[in-house]
């Protein structure tokens, strides 16, 4: 039980990044792989400024706010200088690495200090006392504070994201990712809204890695192999249980519950005996089949059809 | 008003593609005309709508609209000033935003996008009355994603768009081009209203003559770069398809006997 709820709540913690991927993949129709970079970014810029004594709330915005920055980088060198977007995107991922050892000062820096997350485990220990029995299992309280704490960031990100996807910036990022020569022709700068989409994605993605690395109690410059695939993963994850809908607001709530089943089948895979070393070929399996699948599955079907004896 | 002046664009300069798309073109256009521009393959009419609308910079000359010189000016700041409609039927609208979000986009044309919710304030009886002009039922689809309705459809609410902001400049390239011959014609036919209505300089380009003689109060013909031929006027009123066609066959003839002279003048100096 109590592996069932810290698994729930890197689940969230995950369904931030989800809302990231999201936003850059099925908005722009752009995989973004600065996000290999601006997850470590959020950990290590949150992880540094714990160290040296800053508030964690301050800790996690920073960690947004350079997350933010190193989308708007990709987005600039993508739409300014006519790089390919993958590459612009390979570029600062790389880059980051760099910048994330000089943040950090090492590769691996531990976290010592109250997390944005420590009032939430010591509310609800003082609430429920150090365990609290869930279906007749004993799990401990600070870990419902957590699991709280990531429902309250992930139900926040999500709603403050699907209202601002219905404003009139927001809508233009949509119509940017959806028709770019419509919006020139109706005067607004497609450029300006790539920057700007990219941005906010990799704040998102940011946001996640400052969490992450807060619940796991430290930041590591390898912590963002393989993220931007997790958070594809999730998204079309989140897709094939909702199914194909126009609604932002359930894409959205997709999203997020892609992100924690796909860690909810992690977990199980690996209780069943899945060597952890194989956790990102298999996830980089499931994506390309998930991708790939349900048109192999149509082709297949049509020959079929054609070929069937009338 | 709507100035070109002496407006050059060479394609690929210096290559074996080089194209001459504007050969040194003036061309001034009154404020509430409708001007109609045809012309051969090649003949620069689709590039003569790019270098109004900003599609690439000029290799020489100015456009001017009313006062203003927009010719440094980029693309999607032209727009406030110029509505578009596309050959593409789907061009113009943005598939998976519903129909009223396309229409509030337009609305907005060329300010600032902000975080104002984009339908707060929507004015939807008066895009239902647009709507409704059209006769397809699409009043009652405001909150379908635009993906969902047809190419005739979209290029209706294109069109819708195109003119919400009273822009000073339309531009309509080949816009029935890529319709069925029916759709082609409720599209002319709101064309036709919604020009009335407006008080924007209209540019059509087409290549159907039957639109070309029956529509607008001036025409233009486009011929290698150039202006060929600009009527309007009582002239532009008795024009007829056939004398349009004439002129077309006459285009090409010139075309051959230029290529043909070339050809005897190169034998003669060899």
């Amino acid at each position: 039980m109590s592996l069932l709820i810290a698994t729930l709540a890197i689940g969230l913690v995950f369904g931030v990044l989800a809302l990231g991927i999201y936003l850059s993949f099925r908005v722009y129709q752009l995989p973004d792989i600065t996000a290999d970079g601006s997850f470590p970014l959020g950990a290590a810029i949150t992880a540094r400024l714990l160290r040296d004594g800053v508030d964690p709330v301050t800790a996690t915005i920073a960690g947004m706010a350079g997350g933010a920055l190193a989308g708007a980088i990709t987005g600039a060198i993508h739409v300014h200088f006519k790089v390919n977007a993958l590459l612009s995107g390979i570029l600062v991922m790389t880059a980051l690495y760099s910048v994330n050892l000089h943040i950090m000062g090492a590769s691996n820096v531990p976290i010592r200090a109250n997390t944005i997350f420590t009032p939430f485990e010591q509310g609800a220990t003082a609430w429920l006392g150090q365990e609290t029995s869930i279906l007749g299992r004993s799990v401990p309280s600070s870990d419902l504070g957590l699991l709280l704490a990531t429902t309250i960031v992930v139900g926040v990100a999500g709603i403050l994201l699907m209202l601002f996807l219905k404003t009139e910036l927001g809508a233009a990022m949509r119509a940017t990712g959806d028709n770019a020569r419509m919006l020139r022709a109706l005067g607004t700068s497609t450029d300006r809204m790539t920057i700007l989409g990219l941005a906010l994605s990799n704040a998102l993605v940011a946001l996640s890695g400052s969490l992450f690395a807060q619940m796991q109690a430290f930041a590591d410059a390898q912590m963002g192999i393989g993220v931007i695939v997790l958070g594809l993963a999730s998204v079309i994850l989140g897709q094939t249980l909702i199914g194909p809908v126009r609604s932002i607001a359930l894409a959205i709530i997709g999203a997020v519950m892609g992100a924690v089943l796909f860690r909810l089948l992690v977990a199980i895979a690996i209780r069943m005996g899945l060597d952890a070393n194989d956790l990102k070929l298999v996830t980089a399996v499931v994506v390309l089949a998930a991708i790939v699948g349900p048109n192999w599955l149509k082709s297949i079907a049509r020959k079929r059809g054609k070929h069937a004896p009338t | 008003m709507l100035r070109l002046d002496s407006v050059c664009k060479t394609f690929n300069p210096g290559t074996a593609n080089e194209v001459r798309a504007l050969a040194n073109v003036t061309i001034q256009l009154a404020p509430e005309s409708f001007t109609v521009v045809i012309g051969t393959n090649g003949s620069g009419k689709s590039t003569l709508q790019g270098a109004i609308s900003g599609a690439f910079d000029l290799d020489h000359g100015s456009i001017t609209v009313d006062d203003a010189d927009i010719t440094r000016w980029p693309e999607h700041r032209r727009a406030h000033l110029i509505g578009r409609v596309f050959q593409d039927p789907f061009a113009g609208t943005a598939p998976g935003l519903t129909v009223a979000e396309n229409l509030a986009l337009a609305s907005k044309r060329g300010k600032w996008r902000t975080l104002a919710p984009l339908l707060r304030g929507a004015r939807r009886g008066e895009w239902k009355d647009l709507l409704a002009q059209i006769g397809l039922g699409l009043e009652n689809r405001l909150d379908d994603p635009i993906g969902l309705l047809s190419g005739g459809q979209r290029q209706s609410i294109t069109l819708l768009m195109a003119t919400l902001t009273s822009p000073k400049v339309l531009l309509l390239d080949e816009h029935t081009a890529a319709l069925d011959p029916r759709s082609a014609e409720l599209v002319i036919s709101l064309t036709t209203r919604l020009v009335a209505h407006s008080s924007a300089t209209t540019v059509m380009v087409t290549h159907s003559m039957q639109q070309a003689a029956t529509l607008g109060d001036r025409l233009i013909a486009m011929h290698r770069g150039k202006v060929y031929l600009d009527v309007s006027g009582v002239q532009k009123q008795h024009l007829t398809e056939s004398e349009l066609l004439a002129l077309f066959s006459q285009m090409r003839r010139d075309d051959r006997f230029d290529d043909d002279a070339c050809a005897l003048v190169a034998g003669q100096y060899r």
